[in-house]
């Protein structure tokens, strides 16, 4: 059984039809991309599998289990972590805090805990700043944790998200364009993080990237998707060489 | 920096320097010593205060610093002042300058045992300063508990407007439904009406049921509170605001209504149970939840929500459910707030819950700072207090009032002490030996 499946997912948005018979599988600790040009429905199909929006037609299995027409927060509890293209973070809370929101639903302290105070809470809000600071730690932001995210430098900023995204225990991650309007110094230290992290957790990581160099040297194997489908699919070295992707990037050759 | 000491310091600047300069001992003085302090002042007023005010030329002691005095005979400004300093200034300052260091070292002391008894320590001090400051005038404890009503109401909203950040307008219902519930319970069970008939119980029992009465005011606004989250909070945006005005006006129209409890001739006869200290005791208990609240990482959602809310579902935030719940929770305190209004004026009418009432608490709210604990106890006593003490001047405060509040709308657009947090823990410590020193040195 794989971890998580996709079959068949079509989406209309009223006579559009953004995402048409996508299929995908992903293994335990996979790394897998997913490129195509602009407005090719990338972040569309991320939005679908994260429930933002629910599919018109199609099923969506985590772990064999149906997930297609629950909530976001529901399917995130469940283990499908997602990051932002332009990341979304909080504007009035501090760079730990972040981190320690996206264990709401592993708390267990409940409303007399959050209006008395009791020592169950305590516990639990120490044991989150403690995970909270160890995810922090690696992806190299710890020193931050007490500063508003609006301060920080755009790379660290980044760093944050992606430690947010890991504190809800992701089984696959899902990293809209992690290195987006980054230099190449921040891109080379943004794979070294995710390698990492990678190693360390062990989760499988489903990516949307632009950056060609990013997406050769961490994913295992890749889809190029144009127009809401899938139009090739295989490693890095196949889709670099496939006719098809270079025609959706580049436009066809024109005999005169 | 360097500027000052290029071009010879402004008049302005150097008024500053001395304002700072004067103000360094006291840094170092600790809550307990300033709470200390205010106790030496009230207990010197209470002693002394009424042949000084007569000695100065007045009929009665100045009831909130001499405002009212001063608006409705300002020849009469000399003598508020020497009162005021004579009485406040003078011996606030020299106790709480001179007994820094002794009580420094008791709040370092107090720090060695659990939390709640230092709290409980302040928390006393604070009551004996109140009772002894409101104790002179049936004037001052009226006003005294009506600014602490005020706070749990401004509190509460602010969980909604502030923290939550929708906008909503049915504040004044949910008192209005806390009001009339707990009005109506006392009145049936522990009073010899004419409306209501014979007490059922013993009325002797009634103020230790009082708090059964409160809660169960604040239950019933609860459930107001869901009939307007079930349809509102299905979307973002200006739903809120209009539904919840809506609101406020159906409670209004229909207690105006209910025969059973007066219509529009309201509910009088409330017996005198919200006395200082019960006020105090729920003014506190409030401030105390609602702050643990917003604290936790389930209130802390609530900023998350806020902010951006297609983040917090991701990172597995109930939105729905966190937002039900601040609401829920915030009327539940304003119905609260409500019974306990009821009991301090004796007498309620649907009038009471309008639209000025609505007014004055968002007021309250956005001039003390949005998404703070701090900012809304700032807003509701400043409010409270200008509001009282410029009575004189009429209809005319109807004008400055709103005039002050355009003034922080432009100067500081989220209100006077906005986004900070209030920290219990932090708030009880002694001040650092490095200030200490420092004045020593320049004094």
């Amino acid at each position: 059984m794989a971890l998580l499946e996709v079959r068949n997912m079509t989406h209309w948005f009223g006579g559009l039809r953004a995402v048409h018979n996508y299929n995908l599988t992903i293994e335990k600790g996979q790394i897998r991309g997913l490129i195509g040009p602009n407005g090719a429905g990338k972040t569309t199909i991320f939005n679908l599998i994260t429930g933002v929006y629910h599919p018109t037609e199609g099923t969506i299995l985590l772990e064999g289990e149906d997930i297609t027409h629950l909530e976001p927060n529901e399917i995130a509890s469940r283990g499908l972590g997602r990051t932002f293209q332009n990341m979304r973070l909080w504007r009035y809370l501090t760079v730990l805090e972040h981190v320690k929101m996206a264990r709401y639903s592993k708390l267990t302290y409940g409303l007399v805990g959050a209006f008395f105070g009791t020592a169950k809470r305590e516990a639990e809000e120490k044991a989150n700043t403690e995970l909270a600071m160890e995810l922090l730690d690696l992806v190299g932001a710890a020193q931050f944790a007490d500063q508003l995210v609006t301060s920080l430098p755009y790379g660290i900023q980044r760093r944050v998200e992606l430690a947010r995204a890991l504190a809800t225990e992701p089984k696959v991650l899902f990293l809209d364009e992690p290195t987006a309007g980054m230099n190449p110094e921040e891109l080379i230290q943004m794979m070294e993080i995710i390698r990492k992290v990678h190693d360390q957790i062990g989760m499988a990581i489903f990516l949307i990237e632009h950056r060609m160099k990013f997406v050769m040297e961490l994913c295992e194997t890749i889809q190029t998707l144009n127009f809401g489908e899938v139009i090739a699919e295989g490693t890095p070295e196949e889709i670099r060489n496939n006719p098809v992707v270079i025609e959706a990037y580049l436009g066809k050759e024109v005999e005169v | 920096m360097t500027t000052e000491t290029v071009s010879p310091p402004s008049t302005r600047q150097r008024f500053r320097a001395a304002l700072l300069k004067a103000w360094e001992p006291y840094r170092s003085v600790p809550l307990l010593g300033w709470l200390v302090a205010i106790l030496v002042a009230v207990g010197l007023e209470r002693l002394v205060g009424l042949p000084l005010a007569y000695l100065l030329g007045m009929s009665k002691v100045p009831a909130l610093l001499g405002v009212v005095v001063v608006l409705s005979d300002p020849i009469r400004i000399p003598s508020v002042l020497i009162y005021i300093l004579l009485i406040y200034v003078v011996p606030i300052g020299l106790v709480a300058r001179f007994t820094a260091p002794l009580f420094n070292r008791i709040a370092a002391y107090l720090m060695r045992y659990p939390l709640l008894v230092t709290a409980l320590v302040h928390l006393l001090l604070l009551y004996a300063d109140l009772h002894l400051w409101a104790s002179i005038s049936d004037y001052r404890i009226l006003v005294a508990r009506l600014t602490m009503i005020a706070i749990i109401v401004t509190l509460s909203l602010n969980l909604v407007n502030g923290y939550m950040g929708e906008f909503s307008c049915s504040h004044p219902g949910f008192m209005a439904l806390g009001a009339y519930t707990a009005s109506v319970f006392t009145l049936v069970l522990f009073v010899n009406d004419n409306r209501f008939g014979e007490a059922i119980f013993p009325p002797s029992w009634g103020p230790y049921f009082f708090p059964v009465g409160l809660v169960l005011g604040g239950v019933v606004s609860a459930i107001g509170a869901l009939l307007v989250a079930i349809p509102s909070f299905r979307t973002r945006g200006d739903y809120l605001a209009i539904i919840s005005l809506a609101f406020m006006f159906v409670v209004k129209s229909l207690f105006e209504n209910m025969e059973v409890v007066g219509g529009a001739r309201g509910v009088a006869n409330q017996p005198d149970y919200a006395t200082l200290p019960i006020v105090f005791v729920w003014t506190v208990l409030s401030v105390w939840i609602m702050n643990n609240f917003v604290r936790s990482t389930m209130g802390k959602a609530l900023n998350a929500v806020r902010d951006d809310e297609l983040a917090a579902t991701a990172m597995t935030v109930d939105t729905r459910k966190t937002k039900m719940v601040a609401f829920l929770f915030a009327a539940f305190w304003a119905g609260v707030a409500g019974g306990l209004f009821a009991h301090v004026l004796h007498y309620i009418n649907p009038d009471t819950f309008g639209i000025r009432k609505l007014a004055e608490v968002l007021a309250m709210v956005y001039f003390g700072g949005l998404n703070s604990v701090t900012g809304s106890i700032v807003g509701a006593v400043s409010l409270n207090l200008i509001s009282e003490a410029l009575r004189p001047l009429e209809i005319y405060k109807w004008i400055i009032i709103p005039i002050m509040l355009i003034l922080i709308m432009i100067y500081r657009p989220t209100g006077l002490v906005a986004f900070t947090e209030f920290e219990i823990e932090k708030l009880f410590l002694p001040k650092g030996e490095t200030s200490k020193g420092a004045g020593h040195g320049t004094a």
